[in-house]
């Protein structure tokens, strides 16, 4: 028996419907149709009256959840995919963000944002919208690359009195399996060694990290041992371990998938600058993606995106330095 | 109305006077009557309201002290923003008072996420929402889609549209394109009734059977009120772009002049009983405004600069 992560997403909304009832479903299609990755599977029929289709309205839909977590309501949100949560920008960034510092109540709403690339999908359903909400005060951002986190950390997200963009990873839903969902390991905010090492680190998130591990096997190869930090969540972001792992091996590529302008390896590169500048052997270097909207065809989206062999180039050249 | 007129009055002479309002002054000088209409018709503690920047008066018929606004405007720790949040964005979401942020249409939404949530947990029973928009206002994406959701949800929600003609500058006009905003209800499938906004009697005949119908199952509610506003968009503002043939149209009317009128004519205020009620009023502004002067302003040494309830998720300061 296994589960996947697209499973274990389904089964954290199935047990946190039944452990609380003030937890809804919001989103489009995710009724008796179970969304467009069915991941609210037969969950209506399940807990009849708490999951409900919602109209292609993505401003709306955030703004409802707001009101129904000021009367408390824990609803998790589901945006079908995250590109489309532009439209709901605006109720995210300056009212669900801002509520609890403006008038000290606290706004308890799960944003799942089917997040990240998969081939085919073109511009507009694969974006990786993580570091602009991490860039606003007020939100915590997830961002689970394993089974175990997909299914804890949503768990922990519906339970935390702040709002939660919640950023799973399509390519993840599918692809990644584990024999079965072990126990909760690390609370959110908690960096994961993903793979321990001492020539470089990678950090990273999502679905990069088994790019990163990948990577990291074929470095092996030459002799090399690289560490793969996976950070969980983005914002807040664990700098401890970020920067225990550079003291141990002196270089650091943060990969990310997402745009190359700003964003989270700019985060990780300014704050182990700022804050283990000493512990550098090498210039850090950062791989994202191409600086172009995100393609269509396969040939095209591989070459945009980094891979396994982009990050080992990119790890022999850290390495070199 | 009146205490509404005479602590805005208040509040745009402090103002000018510069100094003690940092930010911008708002004021709602001839919507008092549309306003608190509806206000008055909420319970506070059963009904969810959404305020606008023009509900002064919506919001103490609503049950909001004046003195929250006089601290809000003033920016005092004492008030219900902490000084974190300023004039007319203010509130207090637990008692059903949501606070505005600057982005029209988008509490319309909330207020019908509260209405939703109370219907799932078996708690609504009879109490409903209500919010308020300009003409302008209605306009956006966010007015349409909460609108369009509350329409679908069948939620027991009052929205009222004060159409006072002007959008900041921009005229009817250039902002929509159908005869009556009014008409609009259709599309949404919800009722829509207009009425001449500078008449109280009007304003709460029609709020009173617009709430009589939300609370007994007859889903949104929209109030469109005609009338034109009678101060600049802010008191920066001088309105110099409204035409004289609209200052002096029927829309013109001063609503507080017409409930005065309106009472006295029926004999159930006389003029000193106005000139009486007006400066106990005024005696009861100037004592609060008097008592938040003496309020600590925010210290940003106290203040946490925590913008999570959870603690333990707040990110260290790393720049420092």
């Amino acid at each position: 028996m296994s589960i996947t992560y697209l499973e274990a997403i389904r089964e954290a909304q199935y047990e946190a419907l039944r452990e609380d009832p003030s937890v809804f479903l919001y989103g489009q299609d995710i009724a008796t149709f179970g969304g467009a990755f069915k991941a609210t599977k037969n969950l209506s029929k399940e807990f009849p009256n708490r999951v409900f289709d919602a109209p292609i309205s993505e401003d709306a839909m955030i703004g409802m959840a707001i009101g129904a977590a000021v009367e408390g309501a824990r609803p998790i949100i589901e945006m079908q995919f995250a590109d489309f949560s532009s439209i709901g920008f605006n109720q995210i960034v300056n009212q669900a963000a801002t509520l609890y510092w403006r008038t000290n109540v606290p706004c308890p709403i799960t944003i799942r944002m089917p997040s990240g690339g998969t081939a085919g999908s073109g511009p507009f359903h694969s974006q990786s919208m993580e570091a602009i909400y991490a860039h606003y005060p007020g939100l915590v951002i997830v961002t689970p690359a394993t089974v175990e986190d997909a299914y804890w950390m949503l768990l922990d997200s519906v339970k935390l009195n702040d709002p939660v963009i919640f950023c799973e990873h399509k390519f993840l839903y599918y692809h990644l399996k584990a024999d079965q969902i072990g126990d909760r390991e690390l609370p959110i905010g908690k960096a994961r060694i993903a793979r321990p090492g001492r020539h470089a680190t990678i950090v990273t998130y999502s679905a990069m990290v088994h790019e990163a591990l990948r990577a990291a096997e074929e470095l092996q190869l030459d002799g090399y041992q690289i560490e793969v930090v996976d950070l969980r969540s983005v914002k807040p972001m664990d700098t401890d371990t970020i920067l225990a792992s550079v003291a141990r091996t002196g270089r650091l590529l943060a990969l990310g998938e997402a745009f190359p302008w700003g964003g989270v390896t700019a985060e990780i590169i300014a704050r182990v600058t700022t804050d283990g500048f000493h512990l550098l052997d090498a210039p850090p270097m950062r791989l994202n993606s191409k600086d172009t909207p995100i393609p269509y065809h396969p040939n095209l989206w591989k070459s945009h995106r980094p891979t396994t062999s982009t990050i080992a180039a990119a790890l022999r050249r850290l390495l070199r330095n | 109305m009146l205490l509404a007129r005479v602590l805005e009055e208040k509040l745009g002479s402090l103002y000018r006077a510069g100094g003690r309002i940092v930010g911008g002054v708002y004021l709602g000088k001839g919507q008092e009557a549309f306003s608190a209409a509806l206000g008055v018709q909420l319970r506070k503690g059963r009904d969810i309201y959404g305020p606008l920047i023009r509900d002064q008066a919506g919001r103490i018929a609503f049950g909001e002290p004046i003195i929250d606004c006089v601290r809000t405007y003033l920016g005092t720790v004492t008030g219900p923003m902490r000084g974190r949040d300023g004039n007319i964005h203010r509130g207090r979401p637990k008692e059903g008072h949501m606070a505005m942020i600057s982005h029209l249409g988008s509490l319309l939404s909330v207020v019908a996420g509260g209405l939703f949530a109370r219907r799932l947990a078996g708690t609504l029973a009879d109490s409903i929402g209500a919010t308020s928009i300009g003409d302008g206002g209605t306009s956006t994406g966010a007015f349409h889609e909460g609108l369009n959701m509350a329409a679908v949800e069948r939620l027991p929600i009052i929205v009222s549209i004060a159409n006072n003609q002007y959008a900041y500058s921009t005229p009817n006009t250039r902002q929509y394109a159908c005869e009556n905003l009014v008409d609009r209800a259709a599309g949404y499938g919800i009722e829509g009734v207009t009425v001449d906004a500078t008449d109280l009697a009007s304003c709460l005949k029609a709020f009173r059977a617009a709430v009589a119908r939300a609370r007994a199952g007859g889903g949104p509610q929209m109030i469109v009120g005609t009338l034109l506003r009678l101060a600049g968009h802010g008191e920066h503002d001088d309105a110099s772009y409204i035409p004289d043939t609209k200052r002096q149209g029927p829309s013109s009317r001063d609503c507080l002049q017409v409930a005065e009128d309106f009472a006295r004519d029926r004999g159930w205020m006389s003029s000193s009983d106005l000139r009486e009620l007006n400066e106990e009023v005024r005696r009861n502004v100037d004592q609060t405004v008097s008592k938040v002067s003496k309020e600590p302003a925010p210290d940003p040494f106290k203040e946490n600069w925590q913008a999570l309830s959870c603690a333990e998720l707040v990110e260290g300061q790393h720049e420092a």
